[in-house]
């Protein structure tokens, strides 16, 4: 039993990875309709900023802000440079635009920083404050995540910038027609998903050792519990990002052996998609002809 | 006379195309003797998922530009072409093919990883091209009977476990064993070592085994079903990340067995300091090479000469890698074999000397382990020394084992 809750927390702490960074791809997903295949390796280079900041004596919270400004407008800055140059191309062409990013990013980084982990520091308590079960960090991931879904929520239900983003993801042509800028709005749902994906690599970085790598592996997991929770629902990706973690856990210790945990995760996409096709908590749309 | 004419420029034709054919038979595979430089190639994981390796190539690239300086060997420069393949067989394949058949390359050397290696080992030996100091632990590679131009560098991966397993056996017969390991060739090799050590006890002492893909971002749940099973000895068969996740998650749910280590995850400065040095006291692993950050070898004439090429040659990496120690090894092992050549620079003769080397001390490997071959034993290394982790260094002890 014991075992048991450990395998449970451990699942949701993970789950809570995954979650954040599903968040990020629901966010650009929101805005320009297309899976970000880039947004892990986006994440992994912020947290590398952060590191240099931190390695170069700044606290950690200022390291912290910093990145995260830094990260918004490194997302604003390649939706500008490159994303918009292949907005109306086949979505292939999209596609390979992203890999290409994915690829590039990744080699940069370790051509920088070099392929050896490194230590990323915890903002959190080293003793766990919530039990022998789920360490402060763990802990401090799940909060961390629930934190940016609700100000995420607040921010597109209550704003005036909330709602023309909304806007613009919905019907392009009636939001320009009532004056609403929407190139910037994509640009703006870009450099938002770059900040949400600095945060989420900032909460990784501490499990998982920060390396270029880092969030390969992660990103599969990110785009199962976006899938699963919907891709243009905030709130089902981080309980699609939960349910991920504790059935991978529980699936991979009792029931079909750690060898096939992966496949557990790509079964939950396939079945998903096969049976509801808009995720557990998105929204089908009907298309007048 | 048009006929006449035609006459002559078929002669003339078949004449440059004898010539032309003739130059094709006249080449051989090997080098003249009296060529100034040594063309040798090899591939390493400079991009890609393992890339962590690809400070291995650029160490040897940086030793050979060393000995260039010095004047290469035996008058002869050394040109040492190392190609990305980025820890895929296929481009390695590609990448090898370049080497054998466009830079003729006399030899391969250090070639990286067990995957990439294995697409290869069909194919060198069909050429007849020395694939030496293969850099994997595979089992495979010394196998003259079957494969006479391979031979790997490293300790193989069944032969350190089964020093492990003797240690086990000797030391805490009642041992309950917990394996992690990596679900591939190098982590299935391991634990096939460990159970051929154990014998026929291996089955009763082995009570838990779990495995990773490299794309799992943690371990964390394997490390709980591990600790969950009751074993009070755990054997980690993991890469350098998931060692220090490993060794740092075992402490956390504090789960206190005795730790076996792989050699392959050993480095302090990479592995230990990341997972947490007073977490990492009391591990158990078996060495055969000196590690830069290990404070025991700060004296040592080796590792001041190791330093102080290290320093010159390598500036930008990172001395506390002791990846770049595996590399240098090779590197020297590979001036140490074209010395021995001669001016015989013929690929029978390399493999010739590889397969005789005796009692032979290399710089940067543990005082006593030397290495070995002979016409059957295709085994470079076969020996190592046990070490436990004190905080801040490895403490070797017992005796060198193995033969």
């Amino acid at each position: 039993m014991e075992a048991f809750l450990h395998q449970v927390f451990s699942g949701l702490a993970n789950g809570a990875i995954y979650a954040s960074l599903a968040l990020a791809l629901v966010m650009i997903y929101q805005s320009t309709h297309h899976i970000n295949f880039a947004q892990g390796e986006l994440a992994m280079f912020s947290t590398y900023l952060a590191w240099a900041m931190i390695n170069a004596g700044l606290p950690y919270w200022a390291a912290f802000g910093l990145t995260v400004v830094a990260s918004f407008f490194i997302g604003l800055i390649i939706e500008r440079a490159i994303v918009r140059r292949v907005a109306d191309a086949p979505v292939l062409t999209v596609v390979v635009v992203f890999i290409a990013l994915l690829v590039i990013l990744n080699s940069v980084t370790g051509w920088i920083f070099t392929y050896t982990i490194k230590v990323f520091p915890s903002p959190f308590p080293e003793e766990p404050l919530f039990g022998p079960y789920i360490s402060s960090h763990e802990a401090g991931v799940v909060g961390v995540s629930i934190f940016v879904l609700v100000t995420l929520f607040l921010f597109f239900r209550f704003t005036p910038l909330g709602l023309a983003m909304r806007a613009t993801a919905e019907n392009a042509v009636s939001s320009r027609l009532a004056g609403i800028r929407t190139g910037w709005m994509l640009a703006l749902g870009w450099g938002i998903a770059a900040a949400i994906g600095a945060i989420a690599g900032m909460m990784v970085a501490p499990i998982v050792y920060l390396d270029p790598n880092m969030m390969s592996g992660i990103l599969l997991y990110a785009i199962a519990a976006a899938l699963m929770g919907g891709i243009d629902s905030p709130l089902g990706a981080v309980i699609g990002g939960l349910t991920v973690g504790v059935l991978e856990n529980i699936m991979g210790a009792y029931v079909v052996g750690t060898e096939l945990k992966l496949t557990v995760a790509l079964v939950v996409i396939i079945g998903v998609l096969i049976f509801k096709p808009t995720g557990l908590f998105g929204r089908s749309f009907v298309t007048r002809v | 006379m048009k006929s006449n004419h035609n006459i002559k420029t078929l002669i003339l034709a078949m004449f440059v195309a004898s010539v032309l054919i003739g130059c094709g038979e006249q080449q051989t595979d090997d080098q003249d003797a009296s060529v100034d430089e040594i063309k040798i190639g090899s591939t390493n994981p400079y991009s890609g998922p393992a890339s962590a390796y690809g400070t291995i190539g650029r160490a040897e690239s940086a030793y050979f530009k060393m000995i260039n300086d010095q004047g290469g060997i035996n008058g002869r420069k050394i040109n040492f072409i190392s190609l990305d393949d980025g820890y895929s067989p296929p481009r390695t394949v590609e990448q090898i093919r370049k080497l054998v058949e466009e830079e003729e390359v006399l030899f391969l050397a250090g070639t990286l990883g067990t995957p990439t290696n294995s697409a290869i080992h069909k194919y060198v030996n069909a050429k007849g091209v020395p694939h030496v100091f293969v850099n994997t632990g595979a089992t495979k590679w010394g196998d003259p009977q079957n494969f006479p131009w391979t031979m790997g560098f490293n300790l193989s991966y069944s032969n350190e476990s089964k020093i492990y397993a003797q240690y086990v056996l000797e030391n805490k017969p009642d041992a309950k064993i917990a394996i992690l390991y990596q679900n591939d060739d190098y982590g299935k090799d391991y634990v096939h070592g460990l159970k051929e050590g154990l014998g026929d006890k291996a089955d009763t002492m082995i009570v838990a085994e779990a495995s990773y893909e490299v794309t799992d971002p943690t371990i964390d749940s394997q490390i709980i079903s591990l600790r969950a099973s009751g074993a009070d000895t755990f054997y980690n068969v993991t890469t350098p990340k998931f060692a220090a996740q490993a060794i740092r998650k075992a402490n956390d749910i504090g789960w206190k067995p005795l730790h076996l280590l792989n050699n392959v995850s050993t480095s302090v400065g990479t592995v230990l300091e990341p997972a947490g040095l007073e977490k990492s006291v009391g591990l158990i692993t078996a060495l055969y090479l000196k590690d830069p950050v290990d404070p025991q070898w700060a004296d040592d004439e080796d590792m001041k000469a190791y330093t102080e090429w290290f320093n010159k040659y390598m500036p930008d990496e990172s001395i506390d890698d002791a990846f770049n120690v595996n590399g240098y090894i090779i590197a020297s092992g590979v001036a140490r074999l074209l010395e021995a050549c001669g001016d015989d620079l013929t690929r029978a003769n390399i493999m010739k000397q590889m397969a005789s080397i005796k009692d032979l001390q290399m710089p940067m490997m543990l005082p006593g382990i030397t290495w070995n071959t002979s016409a059957e034993d295709f085994f470079l290394i076969e020996s190592a020394q046990l070490a436990r982790f004190d905080g801040k260094e490895w403490a070797l002890f017992g005796d060198v084992i193995g033969n």
